[in-house]
């Protein structure tokens, strides 16, 4: 199969169409028409990617399984993946059939819903596996789309106000990245990526409107990529628009959100940020590291006081993005290995934890954390599997959670010590908000008259969180099956990355020096 | 075998916790509290069988990344198979006694909520994460154990889930224990980023390097062994609940009394001893550090003590006297006298655990009474339970004679701790502290016991009426320990704080270099003795367990009779070997244990002399007159509210830390997020915003797909003009 990558990708897009096309009429044959033809699609999707897994060959640092081609307007496609983007893609994969099992109950709309998600898995996957810069844009940008039709349509009472929010935020986020993309064709003449991580970008010092730009050229573009990957991430102070919009998205739309989209900011900054712009990310790194570790401070702490479920969790999100961002910009083996890791990770966990939203917000309809008290009455295993995502979500070793957190933290503190101590402090943090939400939702005894009839996960829901609760267990006690693979493409990366840093002898210590007192103020 | 004991608590917890139904509530007691007494058995065979040397046991790859490699292993030395008998024995006995305690729980419905096997399930969980904890071949996997046991004690604290303070406790464990976790997760960070290896071998091997090596951390220029050592201790103070990061462990007593007995008294919190033994080829190289393990410890022991002297429930008395004792642990630690630390908690685990066992007696026979106002004559309702729990207080007070080494368990472990401390600090701070806590402790325990099995009955009658005593399946358990609590300490005496040479032998410490030469005939002579010794001891030991005493008497001639024998020839033991060679390092310069033997006549029997001080006021307060108590609170109103309020430490933490978290959280998100970030970015955005409310307002009507599809081709156009636009450029 030499068109693996393009069946993957595309598999999802022709259910898409299929549905659209073929399938008429809103009754109550042609929504359950909907809902299998989706699961079977993205279910498929999973099954053949393994071959995607299979096929891979871990040893091996650079793109494998490369598909190119012509496409419109002379612009070039092309699909790869390396160690970097393998691991997200088979994450896309493994988590939409369960979203679309997810969204069993969905009664609006469901074909168009289904046509959403459906699209949305391959503009998600296509951005994990462009190897050109149109192509990546193409997607990337395109991937708003379906989600903001997500959130306005099957959101919640205030979901056109999140829908903007959303769309507003990461979309003019990218604009600077579009200038940028359109600056490194001019410059390097190819927006082929494997040839742009070879292309080394200028890195004089200049001035600009009177500010002396360290790092020049190479500096510009990373900002510029860096307001994109920011967004989308979401970084601190730039984050606003998740809390919204996770709390008017559907549960399947938060989950998606949470588990894969977030990611594609974090990816975005290892595929395009740090190698390609070595020197930039040496000149603004400890910037980020910086915000990075505000966002777990001051996301966990404003986490703490929150009265609604899903804004909890959204802004633990925000600071478990914070430990990738701080894990990715202290360029070193532990800290990209466990920005890697806790991607992976949170898509698990915290796709398992707006699942747990969702089903109790699916009974009472509401999020409200007052609302509830006492659930571990009525609903033993809803606690149980709370427990589990929650303690994961604190990172409890023996979780997957744990080991990117330790990873990243790991190293950070060989960067700057300042950073690990404030990042470490998200751990005390972190199981503040989260047992204590906990607490206010599963313990207690159960007072409150509407809940007196509320019902135990169904087999379906239980069938949902089956496999994130194994994959979470799992990966925490034995994560060699995705160190091994990112590993080496990570080293690789590092490699180039410290050798493009150290001929570049301006941007040494002396420079990357002055953004971190700047920020100190 | 050694994955055995290791393996089977968690297979028993995860049948009796998923699969209950299929062997039934009994079923899934039997397993888990049969795979735990497998474990057991296996563990003491480990520790008389396992020789000297150290053994890696290999399980799994875990984390890779770069430099980092670290392995799910079992690392197995003596201090490592101290531990097991600790843990499995501890915990195979709170097993057994929970199938009395829990028969009947009155905080859940009978027949519906099947809590038994929830119980167990949790209890073996706890016991396979310590077991994790204790034979941890790396830092990491150390933390694993760490969290784990953590988890464990969250879980059981707030087993009775219905309970608004049994939740509030079992967070604030959690929580304050974190804050421990954070300074020691520091620490690995800080050991990975010297040595570039996390396994204790490579660790120890660097030890002496770590400390001629300066590092920045924050704005501070330090030894790195001094901050390692510090780091690694704000982790112990947390899981061994030393002052600061005390204020869970009282809490923590709103668990079902077993669980007290098993992690809050026995195991869990004596982690942060082990913690600190275990690291000691770095501790060593850290005196400053271990100054302030000393001063913290002695601090701790004094504070916890005088908390001790007023609590009400029964429960609470004990916790804090758990919270003192741990301060004496790491007293003797912090002077580099890591055996002796290991001493007493291998004997306070026997006597404390039996103290909350016979407490939990009580309280299962007065129906889940814990105020010990409400007692009162109980001996003759409950005579086991009065004189397991009377063995237990003449352990934990130091009863014994003075000048020999015939007594309880407590006496021989806690003057050791008490002489070490005086050789350790020339007398100072922390020998004060730790012998006015001996006095407080006997005052304390005496109360105990005074209040609850003498005196007139008090409070409700019908309660009194009813109270009986336990059944057997948790006077058995009682029995064991009382074993263990009266003869514990002269068994073990010569190993743990015996001549040197036999503390070394018994460590795996090599000798130093040039008093092997001379000395070796004799000490080969002396491990024959030894060796023989100690099996002599297994078999007393059990022997003991069956009832027969005399066997056992017997061993401990013997011990003491080798014990004494080197020093009358004058012989001089020098510890030796490189950090890492033995279970424990002691360096070359640090002779605390020999001076510790060499103490003046009156220090060794201060602590005796505080016990009856101790003993004497309890007297005279609680049986002679017991109007005095009451007088004396309130001649001494605001001392008495500052010792029952326990040094207002939670209010005070409450105002320093809960509430301003809560408040700047409040601010950023409403201020921070709300006005300052979302307000600037909208105010930008001000232009588009009205188009959106028009719009928002229009979508109302129901046309809002068709409002987003000429949003998506709005879009669309947008970035084929980019592109193309950008592309000519």
């Amino acid at each position: 199969m030499d068109n693996l990558l393009s069946i993957v990708t595309f598999l999802p897009a022709l259910a898409a169409l299929i549905l659209g096309v073929f399938l008429k009429g809103g009754d109550a044959a042609a929504d359950r028409n909907a809902r299998w033809l989706a699961l079977i699609a993205t279910s498929a999707t999973f099954l053949i990617s393994l071959f995607i897994l299979a096929q891979f060959d871990p040893a091996n640092p650079g793109f494998q399984m490369v598909e190119e081609g012509e496409w419109l307007l002379g612009m070039t496609y092309k699909l790869g993946v390396d160690g970097i983007s393998v691991l997200f893609v088979m994450l896309t994969t493994f988590i939409m059939p369960l979203v679309i099992a997810a969204s069993w109950e969905v009664k609006d709309r469901v074909k168009e819903y289904m046509i959403a998600f459906l699209l949305l898995e391959t503009l998600m996957l296509g951005v994990f596996m462009a190897l050109d810069i149109v192509l990546f844009y193409l997607f990337f940008e395109g991937g708003l789309i379906p989600m903001f039709l997500i959130i306005g349509i099957w959101g919640g009472k205030n979901r056109i106000y999140a829908a903007f929010k959303f769309f507003l935020y990461t979309f003019l986020g990218s604009v600077l990245m579009l200038v940028a993309l359109v600056a490194m064709y001019a410059d390097a003449g190819t927006t082929d990526i494997p040839t742009l991580l070879n292309h080394e970008f200028a890195f004089e010092s200049f001035s600009l409107l009177g500010i002396q730009v360290i790092g020049g050229f190479q500096t510009l573009l990373f900002l510029a990529f860096f307001a994109s990957f920011a967004v989308k991430m979401p970084m601190w102070p730039v984050h606003t628009w998740l809390p919204d919009a996770h709390v008017q998205a559907p549960t399947a739309g938060s989950v998606v959100l949470a588990s894969i989209l977030l990611k594609l900011g974090g990816y975005g900054f290892l595929r395009f940020n740090l190698p390609m712009f070595p020197v930039g990310s040496e000149v603004v790194g400890p910037l980020v590291l910086w915000l990075s570790a505000i966002a777990i401070v001051y996301t966990s702490l404003v986490a703490l006081v929150q009265e609604d479920m899903k804004k909890l969790i959204a802004y633990s999100s925000v600071a478990h993005m914070g430990y990738v961002t701080m894990g990715i910009f202290a360029a070193n083996q532990q800290g990209v290995d466990g920005a890697i890791f806790q991607m992976l990770s949170h898509g698990f966990i915290s796709g398992a934890l707006f699942l747990c939203v969702g089903v109790i917000y699916d009974r009472m309809h509401t999020r409200e954390i007052d609302a509830y008290g006492g659930l571990v009455n009525r609903m033993p295993a809803y606690a149980l599997v709370f427990m589990l995502f929650t303690m994961a979500n604190v990172g409890l070793p023996g979780t997957s959670g744990f080991i990117g957190e330790f990873l990243t933290l790991m190293g950070v503190f060989q960067v700057n010590t300042w950073i690990a101590v404030l990042a470490t402090s998200g751990v005390i943090l972190s199981a503040a908000y989260a047992l204590w939400l906990y607490r206010r939702v599963v313990m207690g005894d159960l007072v409150k008259e509407s809940l007196r009839t509320i019902t135990d996960m169904s087999r379906r829901e239980r069938a949902i969180f089956a496999p994130l609760a194994v994959m979470t267990i799992w990966l925490g006690i034995y994560p060699a099956p995705i160190l091994d693979r990112i590993g080496p493409s990570v080293e690789a990366l590092l490699e180039t990355y410290d050798d493009r840093v150290a001929a570049a002898d301006l941007a040494g210590p002396r420079v990357a020096e002055a953004p971190a007192a700047a920020a100190d103020h | 075998m050694e994955s055995i004991i290791l393996f089977a608590p968690l297979a028993g917890a995860i049948i009796a916790g998923f699969f209950w139904k299929l062997t039934g509530i009994r079923g899934a007691q039997w397993i888990t509290t049969g795979l735990l007494f497998l474990a057991c058995a296996f563990s003491w065979i480990v520790f008389f069988t396992h020789g000297p040397e150290t053994q890696h046991i290999q399980v799994l790859r875990w984390i890779e990344s770069g430099s980092l490699s670290t392995d799910w292993s079992i690392r197995l030395d003596r201090l490592t198979s101290i531990m097991l008998i600790v843990v499995t024995t501890v915990s195979a006995l709170v097993h057994l006694y929970s199938f009395g305690y829990m028969a009947h729980d009155e905080n859940f419905r009978e027949g519906e909520e099947s809590y038994k096997p929830r119980f167990f399930a949790y209890l073996s969980f706890f016991t396979f994460a310590m077991l994790m904890l204790v034979t941890a071949d790396n830092l990491v996997q150390l933390f694993f154990g760490w969290e784990g046991v953590g988890v464990a004690s969250y879980l059981l604290i707030g087993f009775y889930y219905r309970k608004p303070s049994a939740n509030a406790a079992a967070m604030k464990a959690f929580v304050v224990n974190r804050v421990g976790d954070f300074g020691l997760a520091l620490g690995i960070f800080a050991l990975f980023f010297l040595v570039d290896s996390i396994r204790f071998d490579d660790v120890f091997a660097a030890a002496p390097q770590i400390a001629e090596t300066q590092m920045t951390f924050l704005w501070m220029e330090v030894n790195a062994a001094e901050l390692i050592s510090i780091l690694l201790f704000i982790g112990a103070m947390g899981k061994s609940a030393q002052l600061l990061l005390h204020t869970w462990l009282p809490d923590a007593m709103e668990g079902p009394t077993p669980v007290s007995a098993l992690i809050h008294a026995a195991t869990m919190v004596t982690a942060g001893v082990f913690l600190v033994c275990r690291m000691s080829p770095l501790m060593e190289f850290a005196p400053n550090a271990l100054a302030f393990v000393t001063f913290l410890g002695a601090t701790t022991a004094f504070f916890a003590a005088t908390v001790g002297l007023v609590q009400n429930d029964i429960k609470r008395v004990i916790a804090y006297s758990t919270c003192s004792q741990l301060g004496y642990m790491f007293v003797a630690a912090g002077v580099g006298v890591y055996s002796v630390a290991m001493f007493h908690l291998f004997t306070h685990a026997f006597f404390k655990a039996m103290l909350f066992l016979g407490a939990g007696s009580v309280i299962h026979g007065m129906h889940h009474e814990q105020d010990m106002r409400n007692y009162g004559g109980l001996r003759h309702k409950m005579p086991y339970t009065f004189w397991a729990m009377m063995i237990g207080t003449l352990a934990i007070t130091g009863v014994g004679i003075p000048l020999t080494h015939i007594g309880f368990a407590g006496f021989l472990s806690k003057d050791a701790v008490i002489e070490s401390a005086w050789a350790g600090t020339a007398g100072g701070y922390a020998f004060w502290m730790l012998v006015i806590a001996a006095l407080f402790t006997s005052f304390y325990s005496w109360r105990l016991m005074f209040l609850t099995f003498f005196g007139t009955p008090r409070g409700n009658k019908h309660t009194h009426e009813h109270a009986h005593e336990s059944p057997k399946v948790m006077l058995i358990p009682l029995g064991v320990l009382s074993i263990g609590a009266v003869f514990a300490g002269m068994i073990w005496y010569g190993s743990f704080f015996g001549e040197s040479d036999k503390v070394a032998r018994f460590f795996a410490i090599p000798a130093a270099e040039d008093a092997h030469g001379t000395e070796g005939g004799h000490d080969e002579a002396a491990a024959e003795g030894g060796h023989a010794d100690g099996e002599g001891v297994a078999e007393a030991a059990e022997e003991a367990a069956q009832g027969d005493l005399e066997g056992a008497g017997e061993a401990i001639t013997t011990t003491e009779g080798t014990g004494d024998s080197p020093s009358a020839e004058g012989h001089h033991f020098a510890f030796g070997g490189a950090p890492g060679d033995g279970a424990i390092y002691i360096g070359p310069e640090n002779h605390t244990l020999d001076d510790a033997h060499e103490s003046p006549v009156w220090v060794k029997v201060s602590p005796f002399i505080a016990m009856l001080i101790g003993f004497a006021v309890s007297y005279l307060f609680y049986i002679v007159n017991p109007s005095l108590p009451k007088r004396l609170a309130e001649t001494q109103r605001p001392l008495y509210l500052f010792l029952l309020n326990k040094w207002y430490f939670d209010e005070a933490y409450d105002f320093l830390f809960v509430q301003p978290a809560k408040s700047v959280g409040r601010m950023f998100w409403r201020r921070g997020d709300g006005d300052v970030i979302d307000g600037s970015i909208n105010g930008v955005a001000m232009g588009i915003i009205p188009f959106f409310t028009r719009l928002a307002g229009r979508a109302q009507s129901g046309y809002i797909f068709t409002y987003a599809f000429a949003m998506v081709i709005g879009i669309a156009v947008l970035i084929t003009w980019m592109s193309f636009t950008g592309g000519a450029r």
